[in-house]
């Protein structure tokens, strides 16, 4: 279970998260809506552990663990996925070798034997189903020359392969078609059991007609200023985000 | 100013590894540079007069001749007159077994990783290793005797083969070639002779380690590879050094001669001595000229460099491409981290019809180091239907240092065809983060970016140097993560 108790966080001193208080069971599905600026990215930052985000008050823990104590390859061993909202490149390295490192690394934590490069290709290639990728994408650079779209699916097919058990979706709406959207969307729903929870977050209700959210939190200016089930984000759709500002 | 990083920082940070000192005893003439010098050299090797006359010649014209300064380099002055020009392990009877090396020197060997024995017994490499200028124990002789190839000490051939010494000698680097080619003819130590006869295919890769070892001491190797018609020989040259205070001056000369149909395959690790990473004192002035020509038509002569040591690095392997349909090649990966400085790149002279030559150079700058690469091509009025193609990459870690590219184009045939591409990226905290986010540790990260943006170059490699220089990257990169 992730549990966010009373974070104030920002970057360069500057307070983004104001006291966010937030529970994720195993299981679960969050969504964490808001306008631009509000700190969506900042709470992803922050619990994944990016460089140059500082926490001033409170306390992140994922199982019992204090997270902000962890690296942040610490923490996405532990089981924390992030889906990034903008995918990076990282020209000359290999697709396949770089999901194998991945998967290699945590096997490697977990004490079990890392995968060879033949029983890796059957897995990728069964993962790569799900995603509706073809295997042309196994054997380009990481995002190298990938469309939007493409990257996003590329972010699924990493979360299928490393099978984290709390995946974070920044904003993995953005940038996707209709049909892209429904794929992603259906890639998620697929991996969802009992044991895994998420956290997505988004601008926009779309996404969420996807995959049902079991609770859906507003953010305004790094507080949560109102939470509730589905039927928030339809009221959200229709009425906007300025009835909840002050 | 830009904010530093704390992640590559250390990432970068690492310190050279093979820094230590072999407790041997030296005999060193004292520094200074004249002709007596030079007469003493040449005495101390029993040289045939012809070759003394030879150096004079180059020694006065060295002396009428100015340093280069086009290169981007920064370097206190040199002091020619405070080096000593000749260093040789203190003689001792002729060595027949391995049994009879200095154990001192053969656990320096251990410490560098090429352990002598294991090589003669497990890998298919002659080793003729070169401690400070003076060969100590050349193996697989006799393997090699067979197939006709020499392969032996430049010091040695002069006595065994003076007809081969003197015809190539100079050939295609003439002593007036350059500043630091003129001081190397005058005052070279030893090196490497390479001789295969026609339509022999070498049986083996032939390798030489080179290891710089004594204070103040100038390296000035010499090389020379001769590839008679319908020969093949595959020339491997690898080197680290030890720590040092002084700055020290190393020019070699390597010459390879490719007659018609026959191939030279040239790969070098360059590990010397960088400096102190933080302050950039005392690493090694590499001031390299390295020429090869394929004389022959159909021949083919192919660079391949993985440079990541000195703090200078001065250096152009070059293809004379004389010979009809003949090939020349040049694969690079040069790296300068902390204060390191590389000034480096190829040319490729086309002169015969259809002659075709590839460059592909990376470039990876860290901490505060300035890497360069310069490269001409040029297309001469014979060359009909010539074709260049140039690929120079850079990759930039960290914000302090600086990637140049510096590209010479000359073509007198409008026959020629020429590509060149050119890139410049950067190993980004964004990237790092990717990879830290999916489990991938800032060191392995590192790496894995490196390994990937230098693939192509590395494939160049033989099997056993690749390996090696994937090692180095690792070493020279990113040991120090925390």
């Amino acid at each position: 279970m992730l549990e966010i108790k009373n974070l104030h966080a920002g970057v360069d001193e500057k307070e983004i998260l104001k006291g966010i208080n937030l529970f994720v069971k195993p299981g679960e599905l969050h969504a964490i809506m808001g306008p631009n600026g509000s700190g969506k990215s900042t709470l992803a930052n922050i619990i994944t552990g990016r460089d140059h985000y500082e926490v001033m008050e409170g306390s992140v823990t994922y199982n019992g663990k204090d997270l902000l104590d962890m690296s942040p390859e610490d923490r996405a061993l532990s089981g924390i996925f992030m889906s990034f909202q903008y995918p990076v490149v990282i020209p000359g390295v290999n697709n396949t070798y770089f999901l194998r490192a991945a998967l290699n690394a945590k096997l490697k934590n977990q004490g079990l034997k890392e995968m060879n490069a033949v029983d890796f290709m059957h897995l990728i290639r069964e993962k790569l189903k799900r995603v509706q990728m073809d295997e042309k994408y196994l054997t380009r650079a990481v995002n190298d020359g990938f469309s939007g779209g493409e990257k996003k699916r590329n972010e699924i097919l990493q979360m299928l392969t490393l099978e984290p058990t709390f995946s974070i979706l920044d904003e993995t709406d953005s940038g996707l078609d209709i049909d892209a959207l429904k794929i992603v969307a259906d890639g998620v729903n697929n991996f969802r059991n009992k044991e895994r929870s998420f956290l997505a977050i988004t601008h926009y209700q779309r996404l969420l007609e996807y995959m049902a959210p079991d609770f859906i939190h507003v953010l305004i200016d790094g507080k949560i200023v109102k939470s509730g089930d589905k039927s928030l984000a339809i009221e959200l759709e229709k009425k906007g985000y300025s009835w909840l500002e002050k | 100013m830009a904010k530093s990083n704390p992640i590559i920082d250390s990432a970068i940070s690492q310190e050279y590894e093979y820094g230590f000192v072999t407790d041997i005893e030296q005999e060193t003439i004292p520094p200074g540079l004249n002709e007596d010098v030079i007469r003493l050299i040449s005495s101390k090797k029993n040289e045939p007069d012809w070759l003394l006359e030879w150096r004079l010649k180059a020694y006065n014209q060295w002396l009428k001749m100015e340093e280069p300064n086009w290169a981007k380099l920064h370097y206190a002055e040199i002091d020619f007159q405070a080096i000593s020009y000749y260093s040789a392990p203190k003689e001792k009877e002729k060595l027949k077994s391995l049994d009879e090396v200095d154990p001192e020197l053969l656990e320096t060997y251990t410490k560098l990783g090429i352990p002598l024995e294991e090589q003669k017994m497990l890998a298919n490499v002659a080793v003729d290793a070169v401690f400070d200028s003076v060969s100590v124990t050349t193996t697989f002789k006799e393997e090699l005797g067979k197939a006709g190839v020499i392969f032996c000490s430049f010091s040695e051939a002069v006595k065994t083969h003076p007809e081969l010494i003197r015809k190539y000698l100079g050939s295609v680097v003439p002593p007036t070639d350059n500043y630091f080619a003129a001081l190397n003819s005058a005052v070279f130590s030893d090196g490497s002779f390479v001789y295969i006869p026609k339509g022999v295919r070498c049986p083996m890769e032939l390798s030489t380690y080179f290891r710089i070892n004594a204070a103040n001491t100038g390296q000035f190797e010499r090389t020379l590879i001769i590839a008679e018609e319908g020969s093949h020989v595959s020339y491997l040259e690898g080197c680290t050094a030890p720590m040092r205070d002084e700055n020290q001056l190393h020019a070699a000369v390597v010459e390879l001669i490719a007659h018609k149909n026959a191939e030279i395959k040239y790969s070098t690790v360059q590990n010397w001595y960088p400096g102190d990473p933080k302050t950039g004192r005392g690493g090694i002035y590499n001031f390299v000229t390295k020429r090869g020509i394929c004389i022959g038509d159909n021949s083919k002569i192919s660079w391949t460099q993985v440079e990541t040591g000195s703090a200078l690095t001065w250096k152009y392997p070059s293809c004379i491409l004389k010979g009809d349909n003949s090939v020349g090649e040049f694969y690079s990966v040069a790296l300068s981290n902390n204060f390191q400085q590389a000034d480096t790149g190829t040319k490729m002279i086309h002169i015969g019809k259809n002659t075709r030559s590839t460059i592909i150079s990376k470039g990876i700058s860290a901490g505060k180091g300035q890497n360069t690469y310069r490269g001409g091509v040029k297309i001469m009025k014979s060359a009909e239907y010539a074709r260049n193609y140039s690929q120079c990459d850079s990759i930039l870690i960290g914000d302090e240092c600086g990637a140049h590219t510096f590209p010479y184009i000359d073509v007198r045939n409008p026959t020629a065809q020429m590509e060149h591409e050119a890139s410049t990226s950067r190993i980004g905290e964004d990237q790092l983060f990717y990879c830290n986010q999916r489990g991938i540790s800032t060191e392995d990260a590192v790496s894995m970016i490196v390994n990937g943006f230098c693939k192509k170059v590395f494939n160049e490699l033989p099997m056993e140097f690749a390996v090696e220089a994937q090692k180095l990257m690792e070493v020279s990169l990113e040991g120090a993560v925390g």
